[in-house]
């Protein structure tokens, strides 16, 4: 009769180990997660959208006119360049 | 039509070698420190010796605050393709637009997932569960690169692709060719090797400073043992994968490889430039200037290096601008003179090609067609004024290319040394050694920045080699605008930096908990 006591192994979740993981983070780790978001909500909430709009949507309605515009583009450019 | 100047150029340009450059700060200690600390917890799983896992603990705490805080810095990247160079993204977004899809799928889904079992995982999953996280992790930063390298390297050598006049676009036609081609596969060992020796050199610089401070002995002595073979091994490589690098440029972008060299009178049977000082008064490829004030040159290994042959010829920039040069096919060498008039034939044939099909030409739409297919190899040419806007600036290249090569020579001896001191137990008591190891870091990350300086000016004026030159990708932008976000970037960058030096400082000062 096998009198050993065995613990049940316990089954990995994905969930337990990011909670686990999260709670119990040391300073360090909350710290670069703080730098992490402030530069992600810097880079996608300020300069995406105020200074780094996409050019072309701007300036054209469709897939048609940004062809149109960059073709004249390419075409003026020619006369044009520095 | 917008007003283009040649500041509005160049500013999105510098802007663009900005934000690059602090990129590529964080990317090479992510790949290299990734690799060792990797090689460090599999020595812990081997052997069950607590004191590698405590070592591996610390330098992927380390590598952790490098990749936090450098994480997402590409896309600032990505930002400035549609909003800077709009023409450029429009134009090649199809050949583009597929490596940077798939860097993005293979970072997101390896990294991420893998990186949280890493650092969330220690007690929690078994060692070869945890271990197989942490090589995966690094695979995911490192096929990233390579699909980054793909995109870079297409730029170099546009292949695989279809240019569409209706689309104004660059089709792909062959997958492959862009993915496997031999200037992205060099490219990739190349960039990938130089993180390894950035990541092996941090270790011994770091592992030295503990034994200038005595602390941590014995991690110390470990880490810069391993980190010298590994660095060693990496440097060598690196001269390889360097020489494929010059035999890729040879071949496909001459001119770069000219002005690498300040080599300006072709020769049979190239010497290289071991050693250099560049006359600043040559301003001018057709002026009677000697270029160089002083050169020691190693006889023939340009040649062998460029074509695999001691006696082949070497074109220099007078060569390539005047033509008529034998190239390696057998056939004479165009001059600027007939590529230009090629360019302007394509792009004359492409505003043609429009009109023709607006107005319901369909026959003359397609002989335009024709003519611009037939021509489109030099369409960039066509915006080009004189011989002396198809070449690169000779000094930086000249210079970032040769700085670069002797950084690398000194880290084979560097590390051999480090090596030996380590392998006969002499590394703790060599102080000047563990002086000279520690402040060899930043020798690192500078050769790092020459190689991209080598790669990208090298290539100017082309955003893509001989297609479509700077004047033409840029948006139309003001001039003012790329100013202003210019100065935005470099301080967001400079504060990321900050932070970067200021925790990695704080936490190595802290050290391992051995």
């Amino acid at each position: 009769m096998d009198t050993k006591l065995t613990q049940p192994a316990k089954k990995f979740n994905w969930f337990s180990l990011f909670w686990e993981g999260v709670t119990h983070m040391s300073i360090l780790g909350k710290t670069l997660w703080i730098v992490v978001i402030i530069k992600l909500m810097v880079m996608f909430g300020i300069l995406k959208p105020f200074f780094f709009p996409d050019f072309l949507n701007s300036k054209c309605q469709n897939d048609k006119d940004k062809a149109a515009y960059v073709i004249e583009q390419l075409i003026d450019r020619t006369n044009h360049t520095p | 039509m917008e007003i283009l100047n040649a500041s509005l150029v160049n500013w999105s340009r510098a802007q663009f070698a900005m934000t690059a450059a602090y990129h590529w700060l964080f990317v090479p200690l992510t790949l290299g420190l990734g690799v060792m600390m990797a090689i460090m917890e599999t020595n812990y799983v081997r052997t069950g010796d607590e004191k590698w896992r405590k070592t591996a603990k610390f330098w992927q705490t380390i590598f952790g605050i490098n990749f936090a805080i450098g994480v997402a810095t590409g896309i600032i990247l990505e930002f400035q393709f549609g909003t800077n160079w709009s023409n450029y993204s429009w134009f090649v977004g199809d050949i583009f637009g597929a490596p940077l899809a798939i860097e993005a799928i293979v970072a997101f889904f390896l990294e991420a997932t893998f990186i949280s079992i890493m650092f969330f995982g220690w007690n929690r999953v078994s060692k070869k569960a945890h271990l197989t996280a942490t090589w995966l992790t690094i695979l995911g930063a490192t096929l990233s690169a390579y699909w980054i390298l793909v995109a870079n390297a297409w730029m170099q050598y546009p292949v695989g692709m279809n240019f569409n006049p209706d689309t104004v676009r660059n089709e792909m036609t062959d997958f492959w060719a862009v993915a496997l081609s031999p200037v992205a596969v060099n490219k990739f060992f190349h960039a990938v090797l130089s993180g390894w020796g950035l990541g092996a050199s941090f270790v011994v610089g770091v592992g030295s400073w503990y034994l200038l401070k005595k602390r941590h002995v014995d991690f110390a002595l470990k880490s810069i043992k391993m980190g010298a073979a590994f660095g060693f091994i990496s440097f060598i490589l690196l001269a390889v994968t360097g020489d494929g690098s010059a035999y890729q440029v040879a071949q496909k972008q001459p001119m770069k490889l000219a002005s690498m060299e300040g080599l300006y009178k072709g020769k049979t049977g190239a010497g290289m430039v071991a050693f250099g000082i560049l006359n600043p008064n040559k301003q001018a490829y057709n002026d009677s200037i000697d270029p160089y004030y002083f050169k020691i040159e190693l006889p023939k290994l340009l040649s062998l290096l460029g074509y695999r042959d001691i006696n082949a010829f070497v074109p220099g920039i007078n060569d390539i601008v005047d033509g008529g040069y034998t190239l390696p096919d057998g056939e004479k060498a165009l001059s600027f003179d007939e590529k230009k008039e090629r360019g302007q034939l394509a792009i004359q044939a492409l505003a043609n090609y429009r009109k023709a099909k607006q107005e319901g030409r369909d026959a003359d739409a397609a002989e335009y067609k024709n003519t611009l297919q037939e021509n489109y190899a030099y369409f960039g040419y066509g915006y080009l004024k004189t011989g002396q806007d198809s070449i690169p600036h000779v000094p930086l290249t000249f210079y970032s290319f040769h700085l670069m090569v002797i950084i690398g020579f000194y880290f084979i001896l560097m590390f051999a040394i480090v090596w030996y001191f380590g392998h006969k137990k002499k590394m703790e008591s060599a102080k000047w050694l563990q002086y000279i190891a520690l402040w060899s870091i930043p020798l690192a990350y500078l050769a790092g920045q020459l190689g991209w300086i080598v790669a990208e000016v090298g290539r100017q004026p082309w955003t893509i080699q001989d297609v479509l030159p700077v004047q033409a990708a840029v948006s139309g932008l003001s001039t003012g605008n790329v100013i202003t976000t210019f100065i935005l970037f470099a301080t967001l960058f400079t504060l990321l930096l900050v932070a970067e030096v200021t925790i990695l400082v704080k936490q190595i000062k802290k050290g391992p908990e051995i």
